[in-house]
């Protein structure tokens, strides 16, 4: 005979709309073993807690059930009440009765059903339950970062300040990420270099921060605390150990390859570093774009090296790093625009790309700073069209955030450095961060025209050879624009980088449907993900300005943190284990665990479960013949009678 | 004149009731204003149109006729609004509160008397084969739906027997409809009158059924439309262009006439293109003629220009200036071309209009894709015409 309290919650009427909660507690009482039986308002709340805590010692209960939300949202949140109040933690039973009835049903009656169903299974399966002891494993104190943009310095210099050690990995041959791209930041217009390169710098020089440049992770093994991580240096064929940085190589040079910082507007050298303040200071060679390496002879940067630190047998290598927890901040690419033909980008040389802009104001840019066409000529009109491809249901849906502000920015420095007109084609202004609305007010002040309505398309001038027409309606007046420009700058769609994919692929990562990664809940665990201990920081979770970015990237580093800062974390104990008395060793089990959890005891000719792997999803259990694994908390009397109880309506 | 106005939600809902529901999507960015190819020549504003319909102001009647369906708006419109049925929903409320413009009026009255918008008699409408061609039977393979156009207009007739000879030299199975048929009813829809299309639509969709049609061939871009996205029925519905590009492919017909250098332009009938995605079979058709040199304009395929017939353009009457055929014309002359090839009865009607108004038809001939490669078989077009004039029927008004 177990003493059950069921505990109804009305989550407000996110749930008391659709069930009759009074009418579900009654029906609670009812139930066998169940002595005693309540509904209210908010049980997650302090007198929620304090009503359940007082229950379970005035009745001596010793199952507790809460009908409330999802156990995603507060299962932790009741199991600490029972534990407080001396019970075991295992022993409360969530029933979900609003993702899965309340949110799903407008009809009251079929609602109110539903949930006494789910709550009659609960009952009988709370009767079987056991009480589990937990079990604790080491945790490996170190983080790994994976991007080096603003996001993942941010989150490893101030990990590596609280004493942890961080490996920071890079893709690229030097950290920055695109904020190294900028000229000004909105909407203080403080310089870009300024704020960032100090940081770059920081994380070059901090002993606890392992710097881990042109560098990809390829594998990844093991769970929260214990990750195994394996990162592929690519090979550089420079011996950055030997390379003091004199840049000799860089200078000889004869080879050419695309300059990826400028965003492809110039050349650079084959053996390069990406641009003046590039961390580290390093070069490394382009294979695709070195002579030796196409045709067989050249050497030039060897010869000049005096480090001999050219190694063109290099190879790529792989280490294994061990940490507790991950931060990914991977960022973002602006949509290609090619497609969108309405636009012209690549077709007119004058239409560019927001990247290729920042470039252009930027002092190291391919113009040290001075805003000219591809011609060399200063442009006399200049058209920004916001939108290109957000906000879009034939391309990417969501709103791109930053792209109203950071054209805002570039009309005031098209103003600040050239004498040309400049026009917004803007469908909303978005100017909701703080000193935004100032800013915009400002770029209204400094004379940039406004014009209300999407940019629908660029044509030739047909009058003045190498102009632009932009066509679009002033939606304020109705009056058809076809406005005669030199430049146009698309305001493209940021999108998750094109490898985010496999990303997410090795860290088990859910994306949403652009490739932009999940995050546990949207609003309070915005950094978490589903995997353990891996979090999410900046623009690859979602657009956002560099403040928020830096906000998440803090964030972040204080979540790993609650994980590696403990030796030891607590293991859920809901996990599966094998009788080897009945273990036929057919290892299914093997081929369907989704987490590498069993594996064969060859010694013992049984299989065998790592409990730290195990999420206790079940499966292995499911497909044993033999019946020899038994999943804790769900065995099959338990689950067997939560469905008779579910069958009884 | 006061400006004040007050929303009026019910003729809103009444738009929504009858298929404008895409309505409540539009944030009125302007794309499609900025896009329509109308709004450089008159002033219709799209745009305009949907947001008095989203309030149920006034202003909807000034707007209501001026789109010819084109589609372009709708395939660059950023929040997938399908403009065409807002359209379409806004005629129907006010054309069924006796709304309908003059020029429309005959249209629709001969439809509904006679099955064909043409006001050509009912039982009149295979005069146009003159018993030389086969009325289709159960035991056929393929369906040759002649549009009403090609059935009574002298010029059309034209492309209606260049069809019928391509079929027969293909070696196909065929035949023509009785005259029990009527139009299609693609036009009339998007003109609003939805219970008189449904009258149409279930009348063709009898013939089919009890005469066990399957494969449908068309030469309107219209019916091809009509049939695929509006009957709701799976029927093997192609158009001739695409059936011709694959007797060329298969080998089953060779073009062999030399037309020595000929210069020819294509444009896209809105239907046959963004309605339908048929962008490559004309061209494939144009380009395996021997001596055509084929040039592009420049807006071409996805991003071509409308020449005015659809959505009723081709019953309303336009002002000089504000006509896109003209237009059209204007932009394939450009390209040096003397034959602007198409391959829709309705941009057929409109472009020779415009060549006859704008005093270029001289110059440049308008012609299906059909005929020219019919003609490229050999067959001479002015004999297969030769005893037609006794059909002369005029079309237009003017």
């Amino acid at each position: 005979m177990s003493r059950i309290g069921v505990f109804v919650c009305h989550c407000g009427l996110n749930i008391a709309k659709t069930i009759r909660v009074s009418e579900l507690a009654q029906f609670a009482s009812t139930l066998p073993d169940v002595v005693v039986a309540k509904d209210y308002k908010f049980m997650c709340s302090t007198p929620g807690q304090e009503m359940i805590a007082g229950d379970i010692k005035e009745h001596k209960l010793d199952r507790i059930i809460v009908a409330a939300c999802s156990p995603l949202m507060h299962e932790q949140t009741f199991r600490k009440v029972v534990e407080n109040a001396g019970l075991n933690k295992y022993l409360v039973t969530i029933v979900n009765i609003r993702e899965q009835v309340s949110w799903v049903t407008h009809d009251i009656e079929e609602g109110t059903s539903k949930a006494k169903a789910l709550l009659n299974g609960a009952v009988y399966r709370a009767r079987l339950l056991a009480p589990l002891t937990s079990r604790f494993i080491d945790v490996s104190p170190d983080v790994m970062v994976i991007g080096g943009g603003i996001a993942g310095i941010q989150a490893a210099l101030e990990l590596a300040n609280t004493g942890k050690k961080v490996y920071l990995v890079e893709k690229n041959s030097t950290i920055g990420g695109h904020m190294a791209q900028f000229d000004k930041t909105f909407p203080t217009l403080d310089c870009s270099a300024c704020i960032l390169t100090p940081k770059m710098d920081a994380v070059l020089q901090h002993k606890n921060i392992t710097l881990m440049t042109y560098c990809e992770v390829t594998e990844v093994k093991g769970y929260v605390g214990n990750f195994d991580i394996t990162v592929k240096q690519k090979a550089r064929y420079v011996d950055h150990d030997k390379c003091n940085a004199c840049l000799a190589c860089t200078e000889k040079c004869p080879g050419k390859g695309v300059s990826e910082w400028d965003e492809g507007l110039v050349k650079r050298k084959a053996i390069y570093i990406p641009f003046p303040q590039a961390v580290p200071q390093k070069p490394v060679i382009d294979r695709d774009a070195c002579t030796f390496f196409i045709k067989g002879k050249c050497r030039l940067c060897e010869k000049v090296c005096e480090q001999k630190a050219i190694d063109f047998e290099q190879q790529d290598t792989f280490s294994t790093v061990k940490v507790g927890a991950v931060i990914v901040a991977t960022g973002y690419d602006l949509m290609n625009t090619k497609p969108l033909v309405q636009y012209g980008y690549g077709k007119y040389p004058g239409v560019y790309s927001a990247l290729e802009v920042e470039r252009l104001f930027n002092s190291a840019g391919p113009t040290s700073g001075k805003v000219t066409l591809r011609d060399g000529k200063e442009p006399q009109a200049i058209a920004i069209l916001h939108c290109i491809g957000s906000r879009d249901k034939n391309n990417y849906e969501h709103c791109s955030r930053v792209c109203c502000m950071y054209s805002l920015k570039f009309a005031h420095l098209f103003k600040e450095k050239t004498s040309a007109d400049v026009y917004q084609f803007y469908i909303d202004m978005r100017a909701p961060g703080k000193g935004y609305e100032e800013f915009y007010n400002r770029i209204i002040e400094e004379d940039v025209k406004f014009i209300r309505g999407k940019g629908a398309r660029v044509a030739e001038s047909a009058d003045e050879p190498g102009r632009m027409i932009v066509e679009a309606e002033d939606t304020l007046t109705g009056k058809f624009i076809k406005l005669p420009v030199d430049m146009v700058v698309l305001s493209p769609a940021m999108i998750p980088r094109s490898d985010s994919k496999d990303i997410a692929r090795l860290f088990n990562l859910s994306t949403d449907k652009y490739g932009f990664f999940m995050e546990r809940h949207p609003k309070l665990a915005p950094l978490s993900t589903m995997s353990e201990g891996i979090f999410i920081a900046g623009v690859c979770q979602s657009p956002k300005d560099i403040p928020d970015t830096v906000a998440q990237a803090n964030g972040a580093a204080a979540e790993a943190l609650t994980i590696v800062v403990k030796d030891k974390m607590e293991l859920e104990a809901t996990t599966a284990m094998v009788n080897p008395a009945s273990c036929c060793a057919c290892q299914n089990c093997i081929r369907v665990c989704p987490y590498g959890a069993p594996f064969f005891n060859e010694q013992k000719g049984v299989s065998e479960i790592n409990e730290a792997l195990c999420k206790g999803c079940g499966l292995c259990a499911s497909v044993c013949p033999a019946s020899a694994i038994i999943a804790r908390h769900f065995t099959n009397d338990q689950v067997l009678a939560e469905i008779e109880g579910l069958m009884e309506f | 004149m006061s400006q004040t106005v007050i929303p009026y939600l019910e003729m809103s809902q009444a738009i929504v009731d009858a298929g404008g529901e895409a309505l409540k999507k539009c944030y009125q960015c302007g794309t499609c204003t900025g896009t329509c190819p109308w709004t450089p020549i008159t002033h219709f504003n799209i745009r305009k149109l949907i947001r008095f319909g989203q309030l149920g102001i006034d202003g909807i009647e000034e707007y209501m006729w001026g789109c010819s369906t084109c589609k372009f708006c709708v395939d660059r419109c950023p929040r997938g609004v399908e403009i065409i049925d807002v359209v379409t929903a806004i005629r129907n409320v006010y054309s069924g509160g006796g709304m309908l413009p003059q020029s429309l009026r005959a249209f629709v009255g001969s439809l509904s008397a006679r099955g064909n918008p043409w006001s050509g008699d009912q039982d009149k409408r295979n005069d146009w084969a003159k018993d030389k061609y086969p009325v289709y039977t159960k035991d056929m393979d393929y369906l040759f739906f002649t549009c009403c156009t090609v059935c009574y207009d002298p010029r059309n007739i034209k492309l209606a027997k260049a069809a019928a000879e391509v079929l027969n030299l293909a070696g196909l199975s065929w035949g023509i409809p009785s005259v029990d048929v009527n139009c299609c009813g693609e036009s009339v829809r998007k003109v609003g009158d939805l219970e008189l299309f449904e009258r149409l639509k279930q009348n063709n969709l009898n013939y089919f059924k009890t005469n066990n049609v399957d494969k449908i061939v068309v030469v309107s871009p219209h019916c091809l439309a009509a049939f695929k996205k509006e009957y709701g029925e799976d029927y093997d519905v192609m158009h001739l262009s695409q059936l011709i590009a694959r007797l060329i492919k298969e080998g089953k017909l060779t073009p062999k006439k030399d037309f020595g250098g000929l210069k020819v332009t294509y444009h896209d009938p809105c239907y046959l293109g963004r309605h339908s995605g048929v962008y490559d079979a004309p061209r494939d058709v144009l380009k395996a003629i021997p001596g055509i040199d084929f040039v592009e304009m420049g807006r071409n395929r996805e991003q071509s220009m409308c020449c005015g017939g659809g959505g009723g353009g081709l019953w309303m009457e336009k002002l000089k200036g504000e006509r896109l055929s003209d237009l059209r014309i204007e932009e394939a002359m450009a390209t040096g071309a003397t034959v602007l090839a198409t391959s829709c009865p309705y941009c057929i009607t409109m472009f020779e209009d415009s060549s006859r108004t704008l005093n270029v038809d001289e110059q440049i001939k308008i012609k299906d894709v059909t005929e020219l490669f019919l003609e490229s078989l050999g067959v001479n077009m002015d004999e297969l015409m030769a005893g037609a004039s006794d059909l002369n029927f005029t079309c237009k008004a003017d």
